[in-house]
């Protein structure tokens, strides 16, 4: 791969997370995010319960916090939001540091917060031990609809090469001097989205051709396929289990 | 746009989701109608490609940069159901393997990005293509498509916002922030999708879905040089030929150019109307982005109107005022379409 | 299906076609009227310039475009909707760029692709594998990822992906475009060996006179000669007519060429 892309989360490895089947580990993370939803915004132990079980995981898993945190960066654009509720929410209001802010944009804030942290590191963990194309098998074994799982696989397969494609066109747009700064340059961003459409869909075609020719009729051959034992779906379960346990004990000391 | 986590309520979420399944259900069925055996390749290449372009920034005003959703150009270049495919792929690809957008508000981003900014897209496309032809009305058509698009993407949030959001902010703040700003987006979210669809079918029309070309019949050449049709008498065993319907002339219907620019203009005006009456009036977003809530004189002028009673009084008509805008915007143009389809018919009967 | 059809009927072409004409969803035409004929285990070069219609021809060998006027037959079989499987399975497509062609994680998948696709499993999967890959020199890849190998790499896994799938007829679409010498003459070994039908689509002239006997010339949409490849190349207002030429200093080996050579030659002015 060489170039380094800043958008791959993967991080390869040989640890029990990484070993795990795709579909147990697409699972956890998805029952861990539904607990963690549910879970009403004032019981604040839990939350930390939960950010120690993904900590765990982590360290399990061995991967460091700082490419942990380095791509908790999605999140930003919401932690903005969250930051942005105390001023303009509505409802009793409270003086803090000489500013009045409104307290149930507060917790809203605490809410979005939290909730959506712990969402990111799951999904975070998720991606940087398993390969895309696991994931897809696992989605597969999970009985998503084939033709979704497929066209997943095809736009992994076009997103290096069209990425790629949009590089080259930049340097050559910005060899020439041209950056994009305010409005009167939208025609030019565009007219390169629509090169970009061009070069791209014909690339695919040709290798839409190229899979006709050894053919394909529209639907993928399985040569691979992973299965779960018990015991690994017992290990991922492990994740969304204890935090279930856990949220489900406060419910009933509540 | 992409909803984290913890956003809404858990209700609303799981309400969305199956919304969005079977969304995604239907659109699964329609595209292998649009796409057949090549369903899988195609929507994969134009997930990736939407993927791409959303990370094209392009400035909106002093500062502050929108990126495109994709959604109505996906369903201008390759049809509804492929499109809605495409955005929900997207929408899974960055939520599993980006950790962008929370994996239980796939539901509401996929129906929010997916089937609402597709559907409202692809309607206002139809209804502007089929009553002008021509490539000047297809790009026209995708300007008012894309711009329409977006806003409505916005109000729908609003909606769901109104129906189960976790914070406790009045409707009407949310929609006039949201309506402003995604109105901004909306415009140059037409532009980049009109010059796009533009420069596509330029070079390949048979490209664009929301276009598909016309051919001319086919030449059969003889070893000295003379040309004559395939299908033409004489030519023994054409039998089956596939002889294509010559080509309308589109581009002479001059009258086509005015519909949709003019309903491109309405959308203009209602959205850029609807943003100033929305915003001005509570100017919650310019202090939440503007002076960064650190200048307290400014709080002060606006806290002696409480900003708990600000909802439903100021805040509701905004949004209503959105939708109705919306609809006028619909019904104008469509008003206008029915007007000018009537003439070029009597015209080419003439 | 895999009963080996009509093999050893010499009078059976490998390939026909005739009066094929095509026109673009653009509606650029490429092919007016397109007639050859393969016999069976020849080595055919397909000659033209750019935008002559040779990848267009192309296509419809294998059915991927459809005549929009003339037939192609294979083997007897004539190409349509309902016998495509067949027909794809008899012409092997290798592509220009071989990263249009490679498409899966790993050498081994993608070389199962084709024939996996025509329903082949388990041992025998193995065995087209583990064959077309040793054809080609290339078993030792099979765990890599296409896009980690060199250029002339990928172009022989390539064509071992078609191999695989135990063509009747193989065509090949500007095989040694972008290799460098030493892939080039690899390749050439590899085509030598294989006793298959082959259709070799390209422009460089000392490659068609060093694989194939006879040589067609497209140019126009048209065949506009069909001849050993040899007297073809000789001709050099034939070939300047067609904007095909042959290397700078190049001379067609062997006896009488000798005065030819430097006629063709001469055509680089």
């Amino acid at each position: 791969m060489g170039a380094g892309h800043h958008h791959r989360l993967h991080l390869s490895g040989d640890s029990l997370v990484h070993r795990l089947p795709p579909q147990c580990k697409l699972a956890a993370v998805v029952c861990f995010a539904l607990v963690v939803v549910a879970t009403p915004r004032e019981w604040f132990g839990l939350f930390a319960g939960y950010g120690a079980l993904l900590a765990a995981v982590a360290v399990i898993a061995r991967i460091p916090p700082g490419f942990l945190l380095r791509r908790m960066a999605v999140e930003v654009p919401f932690v903005v939001f969250a930051v942005a509720l105390p001023f303009v929410g509505s409802g009793e209001r409270t003086p803090f540091l000489g500013l009045s802010l409104s307290v149930a944009g507060l917790w809203a804030a605490w809410n979005i917060l939290v909730k959506a942290t712990l969402g990111v590191l799951a999904s975070v963990l998720l991606a940087a031990t398993t390969e895309p194309r696991m994931i897809l098998l696992g989605a597969q074994r999970l009985r998503l609809p084939s033709l979704l799982v497929q066209i997943a696989m095809f736009m992994l397969r076009y997103l290096d090469v069209i990425l790629a494609e949009m590089r080259r066109m930049r340097v050559a747009r910005e060899s020439r001097g041209f950056a994009a700064r305010d409005v009167r340059h939208i025609p030019v961003i565009a007219r390169s989205a629509g090169a970009l459409f061009i070069r791209s869909y014909e690339r695919g075609e040709r290798v839409h051709l190229a899979m006709l020719s050894r053919g394909y009729t529209g639907s993928m051959p399985v040569l691979a396929d992973p299965s779960a034992s018990s015991r690994q779906w017992l290990a991922a379960g492990m994740l969304p289990g204890v935090a279930l346990v856990a949220l489900l004990g406060v419910w009933g000391l509540a | 746009m992409h909803v984290p986590d913890g956003f809404f309520t858990p209700a609303v979420s799981l309400s969305a989701g199956v919304v969005a399944a079977a969304g995604v259900a239907v659109a699964l069925r329609g595209a292998r109608r649009e796409l057949d055996d090549r369903t899988a390749p195609m929507a994969g290449l134009v997930a990736a490609f939407v993927f791409a372009v959303q990370m094209l920034n392009f400035p909106v005003a002093a500062g502050t940069s929108g990126h495109l959703l994709g959604g109505a150009l996906a369903a201008i270049l390759v049809g509804p159901y492929t499109a809605v495919l495409c955005i929900a792929v997207v929408l899974l690809v960055q939520g599993f393997f980006f950790a962008d957008g929370g994996l239980t508000a796939l539901g509401v981003n996929i129906t929010l990005m997916g089937i609402v900014s597709v559907l409202v897209a692809w309607g206002v496309f139809r209804l502007i293509t089929r009553s002008a032809r021509g490539r000047g009305a297809v790009v026209a058509a995708s300007f008012a498509a894309a711009l329409l698009s977006v806003p409505a993407t916005a109000l729908t949030f609003t909606l769901l916002f109104w129906l189960g959001g976790t914070a406790p902010v009045s409707v009407g703040t949310v929609a006039a922030a949201m309506g402003g700003v995604h109105t901004l987006i909306g415009i140059g979210e037409g532009l980049i999708t009109a010059v796009t669809v533009s420069t596509v079918l330029a070079v390949r029309p048979d490209l664009v879905y929301g276009a598909r070309g016309l051919a001319a019949p086919l030449v059969l050449r003889g070893p000295g040089g003379e040309e004559r049709e395939a299908g033409a008498a004489g030519d023994a065993g054409d039998a089956g030929d596939t002889v294509a319907v010559p080509a309308q002339a589109t581009s002479r219907r001059r009258l086509g150019w005015f519909a949709p620019a003019a309903i491109a203009l309405t959308a203009v005006l209602a959205g850029g109307v609807s943003f100033y009456a929305s915003a001005s009036p509570d100017g919650l977003e310019r202090v939440a982005e503007d002076k960064g809530f650190a200048d307290r004189a400014t709080d002060h002028a606006l806290g002696d109107q409480p900003l708990a009673d600000y909802g439903e009084q100021g805040g509701l008509p905004v949004g209503v005022a959105g939708l109705i805008g919306a609809g006028v915007t619909l019904a104008v143009g469509g008003g206008l379409f029915a007007a000018v389809r009537r003439r070029t018919r009597e015209g080419v009967a003439a | 299906m895999s009963a080996g059809t009509g093999a050893g009927t010499g009078t059976v072409p490998s390939l026909e076609v005739s009066r094929l004409a095509y026109a673009y969803p653009d509606g650029t035409q490429a092919l007016f009227g397109v007639d050859l004929r393969l016999e069976r285990g020849e080595r055919v070069a397909l000659l033209g310039p750019n935008g002559a219609g040779k990848t267009t021809l192309v296509m419809h060998l294998n059915g991927i475009l459809t005549a929009g006027h003339g037939t192609v037959t294979v083997a007897g079989l004539p190409v349509g909707r309902d016998s495509l499987m067949e027909i794809r399975r008899r012409v092997g497509l290798v592509f220009q760029d071989p990263d249009d062609q490679l498409f899966m994680p790993t050498v081994r998948e993608d070389v199962a692709f084709g024939p996996a696709n025509m329903g082949v499993r388990g041992a025998e999967l193995e065995r087209r594998v583990v064959t077309a890959l040793e054809r080609v020199g290339m078993l030792q890849t099979a765990d890599r990822p296409p896009h980690h190998l060199s250029f002339g790499q990928r172009r022989r896994v390539a064509v071992a992906t078609v191999l695989a799938m135990e063509p009747e007829i193989l065509v090949l679409d500007e095989p040694s475009s972008n290799l460098d010498p030493a892939s080039r003459r690899e390749l050439a070994e590899i085509l030598r060996g294989l006793d298959v039908t082959v259709l070799m689509v390209t422009h460089d002239l000392p490659y068609a006179l060093e694989l194939c006997e006879r040589s067609l010339i497209l140019s126009g949409g048209v065949i506009v000669a069909d001849g050993p490849t040899r007297e073809i190349l000789a001709d050099p207002e034939l070939l300047a007519a067609h904007r095909l030429e042959l290397p700078y200093g190049f001379a067609i080996p062997g006896g009488a060429g000798a005065g030819r050579a430097g006629a063709g030659g001469a055509g680089d002015m």
